[in-house]
């Protein structure tokens, strides 16, 4: 390896060639202030536009300061990270950029947790000294994501995750000058993008410019209605986060203390999502197996590889961009809507609650779950299967403002029937977990035997494509993973070319799967977060007693009282979805 | 040309153009022919003469008469009287303004004598349309040098050797360019012109593709030739559609004489070049925002390294030069390096061309030796200030020069005595200011220029750049104080220190200048609330000639903030601190006791 001599603050470094002196800084222990710089190392994602110039330092012999960020390291470079001149640079750019932005912090969804707020604190700031007139839109409100652009300070992070990662698309920088502004073509509102509601954009934003759309106003709402029956259900992903909001490690599971504080929020039963995970996995497994066999035996017609159709990003996603491609994925519907259904029909008809007094509220690592319980297909008579979803973060809202002490809550369990689940329903959190949970089930199922092992290591991890041939007792089912839009849109454009060999494949909207979702505590640019939280995951997975679906009690009770078996009549009205052409909603002005 | 006695050259740039030069050129050719003199007299369009001021112009070869500001209705008399007569119409004639006779020669005209045209060579003399016209003006003989005499490197050597620096406004080496890029291990090459000229007043490259397109695409030939490109593109705005048409036109001949294409001149190299329209961005001049615009991305530059020679253009090594660049090509090859070395200064050698602009008389195009003074550039060529004003400064390279004063009318103009001045060539506007020309709205005037133009990408340009404006504005409108010029200061170097491209590294260069330079007026708007030109209306002050004062009250009757006092039948005075300058004391006044100062 090629390596540089050089000098930052007076300390000799040597390091690889190639190396930008920001890396190099902090290979030293120097710490350079960034703003719009993102580095996702675990998911090789970074964003270095260098517009912020906030990591601005002092190269000998240059004529100007040089944005760490981006600066490769040279041969005998002499780099001062701190001095007058950089100091005073440093706090001028931010405080022009404070100047266009708002101040309303104290009422802000960021407040507390602004990376552009926690700078102004670190440098100081008590007073700008460039004041005057700030740019100002128009706010955009859709089903789940909120723009406020008043406060993007043009960092981009949420246009190279749009474009680059998710190759959504929506986001881009539009107008010049003090006016530019990140925002859809002709600042149209995002519902009428081609936007996924994937979220990343808001997990990345240092400011309040994008958020979530808050329910947690109708869910304290709901709770407080001595009419309504409230059932809350909690996604996997959700345990492997929450605890950050509440000073916990990265990583911690909190099941037990997020079934007491849902409890002490007022729900009358404490679901969880899991179970209806499981009950995916009953009707995806089952159609994976059916469409493998028909296909297996010759009838051409039956579209292989199946895909999954758990997220709702994903959903989205193929229904803008690949229309022609509607038969491909899995029609079952999402664990959350499949919960809401059954809670709403074979649980409410259990507690003798008519639907309208049953009100479902889901607590989910996701924005686009706010725009898919809003779906039209996914309500009877106007009534939603599931009222309200809230996101991880609007969760530790609510229990902080609820006066419960989070860390000190003692484990309790969900309740039941639809809280009870298995190993494999927990991993549909991260990336691979759906196809694995998927095989557990399926390989018994196809085979009659039983797995001697149900760990599929060679399904896990977090590189963005992944392949794996399982062996059914001499059937080799070639599976596909992909997390990430643009890895999925990869995966999607070698079957539209028929160049693809899978029979089934798993996707994620999100980097990481749902443990990395646009609901989830912010990582601020720390991607071993994300990977704690997967590890979580497969920890929570490791401890369950019953770990393939098709083994939870409570499924086969399901079954037997209620839907038949997968695939059934009442299955299909029931957990069963329909996709639609949205190619054409969106119409570009000739 | 050889078989007409005479030539009709009728300036088609666009300044003419926007002054009926087509109807004229039309009414010409339409009455040599009623004349029946069409197999004698020739009558074309050309490209520019770069005396705007007096356009359009009209020369008559062989005789080397220069007339100017032609009306279509004048095209009779030219050709009743010039042509067939051979009497020349003296009313069109140039008057010399010291001596005022009329002068029927450009070369004893001011404004021509002290030039020297390299890349403007062909411009005026040639029909642009015509790759013919060219051809006989050792046209593509450069490019036939090249591509059968010399070795790529050989050119690159002769390039280097020539001293040609970059006319964009950079001053790099352009045989070290083309060097680098020729170095640049790659499958693909790129050779870029840059034709997106936006400097406020600035057209040589517009009218150098206008008037003689093809010089430019035998240079990027050459070069793609040394560089090992085969692909040419120029970026050019949209605005300029007659150059567009004109450069399309030669592009299309070039390809039918197999000056481009496939195996040119039997040698087996291919070259072609295309077109890419720019919508007009300011910084889409800056090579990596050109690149990206291109590449159909927003205009907006990335940080260097990598130079665009090393990753450019779809990230293939590309070559990016200016217009003007290009243009002195050909030239060189043909003449020798050493040859064009010994034109100009120490470092800047060649010529330069300037768009003259502003108080001044000739306000047109004129290309000098480097090394031109300014006194030269202003007194001689550009015929002094206009209406006998008082001169007071220019502002070089445009946006993101500086201006330059009284003290620095001797400096030899070259890119390092422009840049030690505290300007900088940039690419080549100089725009003159008068006494009546205040200094803070000049820099004002640029900075809102800037702020338009700014891509927004980086914090320092995007609001910085805003906020100059503002404290510009604030101290044009006499709320200013002491402290905003020490903050206009501070910031200007914070932009400069910080701003990611060159257009937000230069942008407060208008500002610093004018603090340097004129101090003096920035603390007149700040602390005595007065500006000495009187541009700035705000700052503008009522006063009451006690002389002509009959004390008839209705001044004080009028004023809506009772600033007027004064006894009835006695002298009135205003109280400065009270008037909002509304003017209606002005406007009520009936004998004339009310000024403004």
């Amino acid at each position: 390896m090629e390596t540089i001599k050089l000098t930052i603050d007076n300390k000799v470094l040597e390091v690889a060639k190639g190396t930008t002196i920001l890396k190099a800084a902090k290979e030293a222990g120097i710490h350079i202030p960034t703003l719009c710089y993102l580095h996702l190392k675990d998911l090789n994602i970074e964003n270095k536009p260098a517009g912020c110039r906030v990591c601005v330092v002092e190269v000998a012999g240059r004529r100007n300061l040089a944005p760490a960020c981006v600066t490769e390291c040279t041969e005998g470079m002499v780099v001062n990270t701190h001095n007058i001149r950089v100091l005073n640079s440093r706090k001028t750019v931010l405080e022009l950029i404070l100047s266009d932005h708002p101040t309303d912090c104290l009422i802000c969804a960021k407040n507390g947790n602004c990376e552009l707020q926690t700078m102004a604190q670190e440098f100081g700031i008590r007073k700008l000294h460039y004041e005057g007139e700030q740019s100002t839109y128009r706010e955009d409100t859709s089903p789940a994501i909120i723009r406020d652009v008043d406060k993007c300070i043009m960092c981009r992070r949420c246009e190279m995750m749009c474009n680059e990662v998710q190759t959504v698309g929506v986001l881009s920088a539009v107008n010049r000058g003090f006016m530019s502004v990140v925002a859809p073509a002709f600042e149209m509102n995002l519902d009428h993008s081609v936007c996924t509601y994937c979220g990343q954009c808001v997990a990345v934003c240092p400011t309040g410019a994008l958020t979530e759309v808050d329910h947690t106003n109708s869910v304290i709402r709901a709770l407080a209605d001595p009419t309504k029956t409230v059932v809350v259900q909690t996604a996997p992903a959700v345990r492997a986060a929450l605890g950050e909001e509440f000073g916990m490690e990265p990583g911690a599971l909190v099941t037990g203390k997020l079934a007491a504080a849902l409890r002490r929020l007022g729900f009358n039963y404490v679901f969880d999502t899991d179970f209806a995970a499981d009950l995916t996995i009953m009707e995806e497994g089952t159609e994976l197996l059916d469409r493998l066999t028909r296909h297996l035996n010759g009838d051409k017609d039956v579209p292989l590889p199946i895909l999954t159709s758990c997220c709702p990003g994903w959903v989205n996603f193929f229904e803008h961009q690949f229309p022609e491609m509607m038969d491909i994925p899995s029609t079952a519907r999402s664990p959350q809507q499949m919960f809401g259904a059954i809670a709403k029909t074979y649980f409410a008809d259990k507690i003798n609650v008519k639907r309208e007094d049953l009100v479902v509220v889901s607590i989910m690592p996701c924005l686009a779950k706010k725009f898919e319980c809003q779906r039209d297909e996914f309500a009877t008579n106007g009534n939603p299967d599931v009222d309200f979803s809230i996101s991880t973060r609007e969760l530790a809202h609510l229990i902080k403002q609820s006066n419960i002490e989070f860390n000190a809550l003692p484990d309790e369990d969900f309740d039941n029937p639809l809280g009870e689940s298995t190993g494999a329903a927990v991993i549909f959190g991260t990336t691979g977990g759906v196809i694995e949970a998927a095989v557990r089930t399926a390989y018994e199922v196809h085979t009659g035997k039983k797995l001697e092992k149900v760990d599929f290591e060679e399904l896990r991890g977090m590189e963005y494509i992944r392949e794996a041939t399982i062996d059914f007792n001499g059937l080799p089912i070639r599976i596909g993973i992909a997390h990430g839009l643009g890895n999925a849109r990869k995966l999607l454009q070698d079957i539209k070319d028929g160049k693809s060999e899978f029979h089934a494949i798993e996707i994620m909207a999100c980097p990481g799967g749902c443990i990395g979702g646009g609901g989830q505590p912010l990582h601020h640019g720390d991607s071993s977060i994300i990977k704690a939280r997967q590890k979580a995951i497969y920890q929570e997975d490791a401890n369950k007693t019953i770990r393939k679906s098709h083994e939870n009690p409570y499924i086969i009770q399901l079954y037997e009282e209620f839907l038949g078996k997968p695939l059934s009549e009442k299955s299909h009205h029931l957990l069963h979805t329909h996709y639609f052409d949205k190619s054409k909603d969106i119409k570009v002005v000739e | 040309m050889a078989k007409y006695k005479m030539h009709v050259l009728v300036c088609g740039g666009t300044g003419c153009h926007a002054s009926e030069s087509d109807t004229l050129l039309e009414n010409l050719k339409t009455i040599v022919a009623d004349k029946g003199l069409d197999n004698e007299v020739q009558v074309i369009a050309t490209g520019c003469f770069g005396f705007c001021e007096k356009g359009p112009i009209v020369k008559i070869m062989p005789d080397n008469t220069f007339y100017t500001q032609v009306c279509p209705a004048d095209a009779r008399e030219i050709v009743e009287e010039h042509l067939i007569k051979g009497r020349k119409v003296n009313r069109l004639l140039y008057v010399d303004p010291e001596n005022k006779e009329h002068i029927s020669d450009s070369k004893h005209m001011g404004f021509y004598k002290k030039q020297l045209r390299i890349a403007l060579r062909n411009c005026g003399f040639i029909d642009p349309e015509n790759i013919d016209e060219y051809i006989s003006r050792d046209g593509y003989e450069a490019l036939a040098k090249c591509l059968t005499e010399m070795t790529p490197q050989q050119v690159i050597e002769e390039m280097k050797k020539s001293g040609l620096r970059g006319r964009g406004g950079g001053g790099f080496s352009t045989g070290l360019k083309w060097e680098i890029t020729s170095k640049s291990v790659s499958d693909i090459k790129y050779v870029v012109c840059n034709a997106d000229e936006g400097d406020p007043g600035a057209f040589m490259d517009r009218s150098i593709l206008e008037g003689d397109p093809h010089s430019v695409i035998e240079a990027m030939a050459i070069c793609g030739y040394c560089i090992g490109a085969s692909y040419g593109l120029v970026y050019i705005r949209a605005e300029y559609p007659l150059a567009i048409d004109r450069l399309k036109t030669a592009i299309n001949q070039a390809r039918e004489y197999g000056l481009l294409g496939q195996d040119i001149l039997g040698t087996g190299f291919a070259f072609d070049i295309e077109l890419r329209y720019g919508a007009g961005a300011f910084v889409c001049g800056e090579e990596t925002a050109l690149i990206h615009s291109m590449e159909g991305l927003r205009g907006e530059p990335t940080v260097k390294p990598p130079f665009p020679s090393v990753s450019g253009y779809y990230e293939k090594p590309t070559n990016v030069n200016n217009v003007e660049t290009f243009a002195n090509v050909p030239v060189i090859i043909n003449k020798g390096a050493e040859w064009f070395a010994s034109i100009g200064t120490e470092k800047s050698k060649g010529t330069k061309v300037f768009a003259l602009a502003g108080k001044i008389n000739n306000v047109g195009l004129i290309e000098v030796p480097m090394g031109t003074t300014l006194r030269e550039v202003i007194y001689e060529i550009g015929g002094g200030i206009k209406d006998g004003k008082k001169f007071k400064a220019v502002q070089t390279g445009g946006p993101s020069g500086g201006c330059l004063t009284e003290k620095h009318l001797d400096t030899p103009i070259d890119y390092d005595n422009l840049l030690a001045s505290g300007s900088m060539m940039g690419s080549g506007g100089m725009i003159v200011m008068d006494e009546d020309d205040c200094m803070v709205s000049m820099a004002k005037f640029y900075l809102d220029f800037t702020v338009e133009e700014s891509c927004g990408k980086c914090s320092p340009c995007r609001i910085g750049n805003k906020r100059l404006y503002e404290i510009l504005d604030k101290i044009t409108q006499g709320k200013g104080t002491r402290d905003d010029i020490d903050s206009l200061r501070n910031l200007s170097h914070v932009i400069k220190d910080t701003a990611l491209c060159g257009l937000g590294q230069t942008s407060p260069n208008p500002v610093l200048s004018t603090i340097d330079n004129f101090w003096d007026e920035y603390i007149e708007h700040v602390t005595d609330k007065k500006c000495r030109s009187g541009q700035c209306k705000a700052l503008l002050q009522y006063y009451i000639d006690p002389e002509n004062c009959v004390g008839c009250t209705a001044c004080a009757r009028n004023c809506p903030v009772n600033a007027i006092s004064g006894e009835r039948k006695g002298i009135h005075v205003i109280d400065q601190a009270t008037c909002i300058k509304c003017g209606a004391c002005l406007e009520k006044c009936k004998f004339n006791a009310v000024f403004i100062k």
